[in-house]
């Protein structure tokens, strides 16, 4: 698959060059265009090798840009820090018109992103924030993702013991949704209706880290738990795990987020109460279009539906994309069935009948 | 049976005087105790009695040991291969990785491959599971040797490769699903609270086992008797015994005194307030089994005293006819076979294959030998050491869970130890050798 994209991207470059100089110099490419043709739009993976970007996302920008008549390229860094800057530059000078950057560092990718904008280049930080005012912030709201997950706990158990897993201490994602479920919950907290008995960060989102702190925290407190707000499906799975080994899956409010096939499982089986789920098909769409307004001149400002998001570290004021996420229970189940994410047979296995509407 | 006395009677002296003023080195030296493994025991009593203070008297009670007793399984079943690995002056890295890739194959095999062929829950399903994991595990480990020892590329480097490759499988076998649930017979091997074998039955392992040291023992001492080598003194000998039978017995007496939880009594209809024990569960079984094999094969067995030598000196182990090469191949198939039974415990236990598993796990495993003694110079380890780090090393971490200290700082506090452990050791090894 690797392999494809690297003839597909030798592809592109030898058709960019044969369409020879008009571009070459990079400076001020897209500014005059008037539709969408003959622009070209590069993305840059952080890592390619995550089953979301090749299933979900990249088809969704490819639409968004085949309907607007601009090209597509695209590079992946490996993981690689280093190697994104390098891509940066090479998507350039392929003549890229606007870019998409799934940045692997928010701050190591900073120098490219400005040497981008110099050249007349607009960048879209798509998903992951690139710490620049200059560029297009577009991703999904997580600190709304963690509003989401805590408000489906939350009503369903008001009062009682919470226990809060967390994600990965190093990714900001973590503790923006975080934030989100203490503003949810801080007031309940205070008054002493719902009391932390335990939290942890997860290394690497790992379930069977995730897993092994549960099991921690329900001996801490003799199972005496109503509550985890779980920040992923992933370590959702792993307190389930541990919540079975005590006879409390079902019992106790569990919430995720991303919509994995294995959670709307759980989430039909009653196992877990909530996943927050983000169609990553939106979110490629509005990339896609917003690339192409820009690399069309659209100043940052005029671009539809933008709000004003303040980083953490620097305070920057961004302009910003933030697309709402859904909070998928027992009832809205057929949410994810109809957008074609999940298949009936899947969400339903073992699930009784007669319990869940959309199984029957 | 009759002439056990027969050692007590011979001829050999009972070694030393038995008056006071002897040092505690020679008490050792005269009882054969390995002190490394009693300065082990030691610490890790330490921590554990550490923790049970401050966690607030949580630590030692039967439900946490018992989680701890799981919790150490998959990282201490791997612990006994890597054992041999480095005795041999090689390195595996590719564990962790590899039991993703072998996890994700048995999850694949029950949850999609078999059930279309003979239906979800079939009785047969863990079975075909785990032998192909075991099988997948030793071939992959198998060829990997080959790599190091016919093609001659270290071992740092082809399980390097091995970490980056299995990786990569894992994820493309499932374009990075998880894969999930498994099947019901299959989740037994994680433990939880069906994956047990019961108060009575555990403690008919306890006195099996018991039994068992005592008959070691004697046979030893006969052994001994008959080849004219120097007896412990007898009183040593029967303290021996009859502190590993208490040590054993009440490692039981503890695990018994963890309950099934009174919402599961329940539901399997019990009467209300009935205490029915967990006992010992399936992946403890698996270690300590694990653990006695292993210990056999690299002491009891040719195949062993080969590694150790190998280890020892690879020149004279090859000079001396050993033939080497079959030996590492061996050796890394066997460390894949284990990788493949860590596998299933851990798929088994979260109830679901990931591609994630085991990620950075190589290191608690190299860690875990590590700390029980193995030393990176070849020819020095020993399994129980490497089972007891394993035991050090998840009790730091879960004491820690416990007392609610945050991930990063963990990893500083384990760090250190790790690094404390080797200097202390060396450190030790160096003045008893002058």
């Amino acid at each position: 698959m690797r392999g494809a994209r690297v003839w597909a991207i030798l592809g592109v470059m030898i058709l960019v060059l044969a369409a020879c100089g008009d571009d070459g110099d990079g400076g001020g490419g897209g500014g005059g265009g008037g539709g969408g043709e003959d622009l070209t739009i590069g993305v840059s993976w952080n890592n390619y090798n995550e089953e979301r970007w090749a299933k979900w996302d990249e088809p969704a920008i490819k639409e968004a840009l085949d309907a607007a008549g601009a090209k597509y390229i695209s590079s992946d860094a490996g993981s690689s820090a280093e190697q994104q800057l390098s891509d940066v530059e090479n998507l350039i000078s392929q003549g890229a018109d606007a870019l998409l950057i799934l940045a692997q560092d928010t701050e190591a990718i900073v120098p490219a992103v400005q040497s981008a904008l110099e050249q007349g280049v607009p960048v879209v930080a798509y998903d992951r924030l690139i710490e620049d005012p200059g560029a297009l912030y577009v991703t999904f709201d997580n600190v709304e993702v963690g509003r989401l997950q805590a408000q489906a706990v939350y009503e369903q158990v008001p009062k009682g013991n919470y226990v809060f897993i967390k994600g990965n201490s190093a990714d900001p994602n973590a503790d923006f949704v975080h934030s989100g479920q203490l503003e949810v919950l801080q007031d309940a907290i205070d008054s002493g209706d719902i009391v932390n008995v335990g939290e942890s960060y997860t290394d690497n989102w790992d379930p069977a880290v995730a897993q092994t702190n549960m099991e921690q925290f329900l001996t801490e407190n003799d199972n005496d738990v109503q509550a985890v707000v779980a920040s992923n499906d992933g370590m959702a799975g792993g307190v389930v795990a541990a919540l079975e080994a005590q006879g409390l899956a079902g019992e106790v409010a569990v919430s995720g987020q991303d919509g994995d096939l294995a959670a709307l499982n759980r989430v039909a089986l009653g196992t877990q109460t909530v996943s927050v789920w983000k169609d990553a098909r939106l979110l490629g769409n509005a990339a896609g279009e917003a690339a192409v307004q820009l690399a069309q001149g659209t100043p940052l400002e005029e671009i539809p539906d933008t709000v004003i998001f303040t980083t953490p570290v620097n305070s920057y004021d961004m302009t910003s994309i933030l697309l709402t996420p859904e909070a998928i229970t027992q009832d809205n189940l057929d949410v994810v069935v109809d957008a074609g994410w999940i298949a009936t047979d899947e969400l339903c296995q073992g699930v009784k009948s007669g319990t869940v509407d959309v199984c029957g | 049976m009759a002439k056990t006395d027969v050692s007590a009677a011979g001829p050999l002296p009972e070694t030393a005087p038995t008056g006071a003023g002897r040092s505690i080195g020679d008490v050792f030296r005269a009882a054969e105790i390995d002190a490394r493994l009693v300065g082990m025991i030691l610490a890790l009593a330490a921590i554990w009695i550490g923790f049970h203070i401050l966690s607030g008297g949580i630590f030692l009670t039967p439900r946490n040991l018992w989680n701890l007793s799981v919790q150490t399984a998959v990282v201490a079943i791997m612990a006994t291969g890597m054992v041999l690995v480095i005795v041999e002056r090689h390195i595996d890295l590719s564990v962790g990785s590899l039991m993703a890739a072998v996890g994700m194959v048995m999850g694949l095999l029950q949850s999609d491959w078999l059930p279309s062929a003979i239906g979800f829950d079939h009785p047969a399903t863990w079975v075909i599971a785990l032998v192909a994991g075991l099988v997948l595990g030793a071939v992959i480990g198998g060829f990997q040797g080959v790599v190091v020892a016919y093609v001659g590329v270290p071992s740092f480097i082809v399980t390097l490769g091995g970490l980056l490759v299995w990786r990569g499988v894992a994820w493309w076998l499932a374009s990075g699903q998880t894969i999930a649930p498994m099947d019901s017979n299959f989740r037994l091997l994680g433990g939880g609270s069906e994956g047990t074998i019961g108060g009575t039955w555990s403690w008919i392992v306890g006195v099996i086992a018991c039994v068992g040291v005592v008959a070691l023992q004697m046979q030893r001492r006969r052994e001994r008797a008959r080849y004219g080598f120097r007896l412990r003194p007898m009183g040593i000998e029967v303290g021996i015994a009859a502190g590993a039978c208490v040590a054993i017995l009440a490692a039981i007496a503890v695990l018994n005194r963890y309950y099934l939880p009174p919402l599961l009594a329940e539901r399997r209809g019990a009467p209300p307030g009935a205490q029915i024990s967990l006992g010992l569960a399936y992946p403890v079984l698996i270690t300590i089994g694990v653990t006695i094999l292993m210990t056999v094969l690299a002491t009891r067995r040719r195949f062993g005293r080969y590694v150790y030598s190998i280890g020892g000196n690879p020149e004279a182990a090859e000079l001396g006819g050993i033939k080497t090469k079959r030996t590492v191949v061996k050796t890394f198939a066997l460390m894949g076979t284990l990788v493949g039974l860590a596998g299933a415990v851990q798929i088994a236990r979260l109830n679901a294959a990931v591609s994630s598993l085991g990620t950075g796990m190589e290191l608690s495993v190299i860690a875990a030998a590590v700390i029980g003694g193995t030393s990176f110079s070849g020819g020095i380890g020993t399994i129980p050491g490497a089972v007891l780090g394993a035991l050090v090393m998840q009790s730091l971490v879960s004491g820690m869970v416990l007392m609610g200290i945050e991930a990063p700082l963990q990893d500083i506090v384990v760090g250190i130890v790790l690094v404390s452990a080797v200097a202390i050791d060396t450190t030790i090894r160096r003045r008893t050798a002058v």
